[in-house]
């Protein structure tokens, strides 16, 4: 190199931007948008949750709300004990935890640790599957086949039309993709050194894979159950369909009960009037679920937090 | 004394003594050949690994030292694809022979990697770990001197002794891999297998490890593949110099140039490239 070209004129040397870069702000303001819009939709659900929902707690105490026994609102005298509601979505969401947790981890676990690169690339794609079911269809698998073929033809249950048990065990199935899939994820991104370091001291595939693989995984692998459990919560189509809906402190998952979900889908199909105690009712129940996953939620990045393992 | 002069008294400062002379070898490779589905990757290596003897394989990357190492134990048969042909005699037992338990063959021989890789357990339940899944029954007072035992003879007890309830992962990088060599102590194995055991070490904690290397070969076997040929002249007693080739048909593969004392490979090896590489002029 010659030294003329080293000799840049001062003059026509300088660090300004050569443009406005008005795409990058663009870009930039875009984005930002599309994060502000579904932070904005949330604070007005949260909204328009609470407004009707204080509304209620204005004409019935919250305490009565919390524990009372009786879920009638529309009788006379009206009664908004709302205890029989969490006590049927405890049903459904337990049962379908004890399906899901299971089976979940156990094809998680197949699919990380045992199946061979083949099988997986087939079967993950097949168990996700079944996340891809409308519920309505679990509902009435729940109804036509779960409760009138498995549970009264094959195992001779005395059981009516409408069961938790039935509703539990199809909303199990419903979520064991969720717990599958993620808690999967979790074990594959357990670094292939600490299996080694096992099964170098004599190890095998068990020990290594329930003594390494998985408390090394052991947050996503809560993780992945929690956003099971919230799912079940949640989950509205299945128990409006295959539990029933009648309010009810049972100790039986042989009978139906009513949950929150499903006490939610059958009163707002529209005959409430706007403004009404009974159309707040809705609110103030919804507002209990709202509160109940979010814990939940809170409770898995607690976790997550506490039990990540930074490999 | 530094690992410095002690390893100059090994393995360079001979002075007609019998150190580096295999005396009685406790594994044979006898045309050893590793295939990863068709890649033919280590072709035809015969070596012996003397009892209680460090020996070290060097060589370029790619020249297959990793994988002849890993063989020594059977975490070869991990990798779907592998496959091995020829023998490895172990105490008068082939390796690779049908009724050989890979799991039996790795309690025997323990293996310690490049990285460290210590459990998301406690520094205790770490070295438990091994003794545990291997069935030993052990009571509570019987596990706790064992730990003591496998941390003390890694030159960790001091430094950890009062905080064995906390995670492995708090230790610093060199505590760690001493965490992971007394880990595989704990289960007393015949034969200590390390994989570039100092390669993400700092000069310091790879100067304790090579001290418990000399430490180490009093009950044991040591087999280490290094990248660090000082290190190999500074600990073992024999070298083996490992080199890659391309075949006929373009493919590149590991074989074994020589093996010998470390003071001769070092010194005056009978091949000019180990010559080459150990000097440095290596392409």
């Amino acid at each position: 190199m010659s030294d003329s070209s080293r000799s840049i004129s001062t003059s026509d040397f300088s660090l300004r931007s050569s443009s406005p870069r008005i795409g990058e702000r663009i870009i930039r303001g875009t984005l930002f948008s599309a994060s502000a819009f579904s932070v904005l939709i949330t604070i007005g659900i949260v909204w328009s949750l609470l407004v009707p929902a204080i509304e209620f707690f204005r004409q019935v105490p919250i305490m009565d709300f919390l524990t009372g026994t009786r879920w009638a609102p529309r009788f006379k005298p009206a009664s908004y004990g709302v205890v029989p509601l969490l006590i049927g979505t405890l049903w459904t969401t337990g049962i379908a935890l004890l399906v899901a947790v299971p089976f979940g981890l156990g094809s998680a676990m197949y699919l990380s640790e045992y199946a061979s690169d083949k099988t997986r690339r087939r079967l993950k794609p097949v168990v996700e599957l079944l996340a891809g079911i409308p519920t309505v269809v679990y509902g009435f698998f729940a109804i036509e086949f779960v409760t009138r073929v498995v549970l009264k033809d094959w195992m001779g249950l005395t059981v009516g039309t409408f069961s938790v048990l039935s509703a539990g065990l199809v909303m199990g199935v419903m979520i064991i993709p969720t717990v599958a899939s993620l808690s999967e994820d979790a074990l594959s991104a357990v670094p292939l050194a600490m299996r080694q370091g096992s099964f170098a001291l004599g190890a095998n595939k068990m020990q290594t894979t329930l003594r390494v693989v998985f408390p090394a995984a052991f947050s996503g692998i809560a993780a992945a159950v929690v956003l099971g459990i919230s799912r079940a919560v949640g989950e509205t189509m299945i128990v409006a369909l295959a539990a029933g809906n009648k309010p009810n402190i049972s100790s039986n998952p042989l009978e139906g009960a009513q949950t929150m979900t499903g006490f939610i889908a059958n009163a707002a199909l529209g005959d409430s009037r706007v403004g009404s105690l009974e159309y707040d009712t809705l609110f103030a129940v919804g507002l209990l679920l709202f509160t109940m996953t979010l814990i939940i939620n809170f409770i898995s990045i607690r976790l997550v937090r506490r039990y990540r393992e930074a490999y | 004394m530094t690992s410095e002069s002690q390893g100059l008294s090994r393995g360079m400062h001979l002075g007609g003594s019998t150190r580096g002379e295999i005396v009685q070898p406790i594994m044979e490779l006898r045309n050893l050949n590793v295939y990863y589905g068709d890649f033919h990757a280590v072709r035809d290596i015969s070596l012996d690994v003397g009892a209680n003897q460090i020996t070290a394989f060097i060589g370029p990357s790619g020249c297959g030292k990793s994988t002849v190492l890993r063989c020594l134990n059977r975490t070869n048969d991990l990798v779907p694809s592998a496959r091995v042909t020829g023998g490895i005699d172990y105490r008068g037992h082939d390796l690779y022979g049908p009724s050989v338990d890979p799991i039996e063959v790795r309690r025997r021989v323990g293996m310690v990697f490049q990285k460290p890789n210590p459990f998301p357990k406690s520094i205790f339940d770490n070295i438990a770990y091994g003794p545990r899944v291997t069935g030993m029954k052990l009571n509570k007072s019987e596990t706790e001197d064992l730990v003591e035992h496998a941390l003390s003879k890694a030159g960790l007890w001091s430094e950890v002794k009062d905080k064995l309830d906390q995670s492995g992962f708090a230790l610093s990088g060199g505590q760690q891999q001493r965490l992971c060599i007394a880990r595989a102590i704990a289960t007393s194995p015949d034969i200590l297998l390390m994989d570039e055991p100092c390669a993400s070490l700092d000069p310091i904690a790879t100067s304790l490890i090579e001290d418990l290397m000399l430490e180490l070969v009093n009950d044991y076997t040591v087999v280490i593949v290094t990248h660090n040929m000082q290190q190999a002249a500074r600990v073992s007693d024999r070298t083996a110099f490992f080199s890659a080739k391309i075949d006929d048909a373009g493919q590149r593969f590991g074989h074994l140039v020589e093996m010998d004392q470390t003071s001769k490979i070092f010194t005056n090896p009978s091949d000019s490239r180990t010559e080459d590489y150990i000097s440095g002029r290596f392409g």
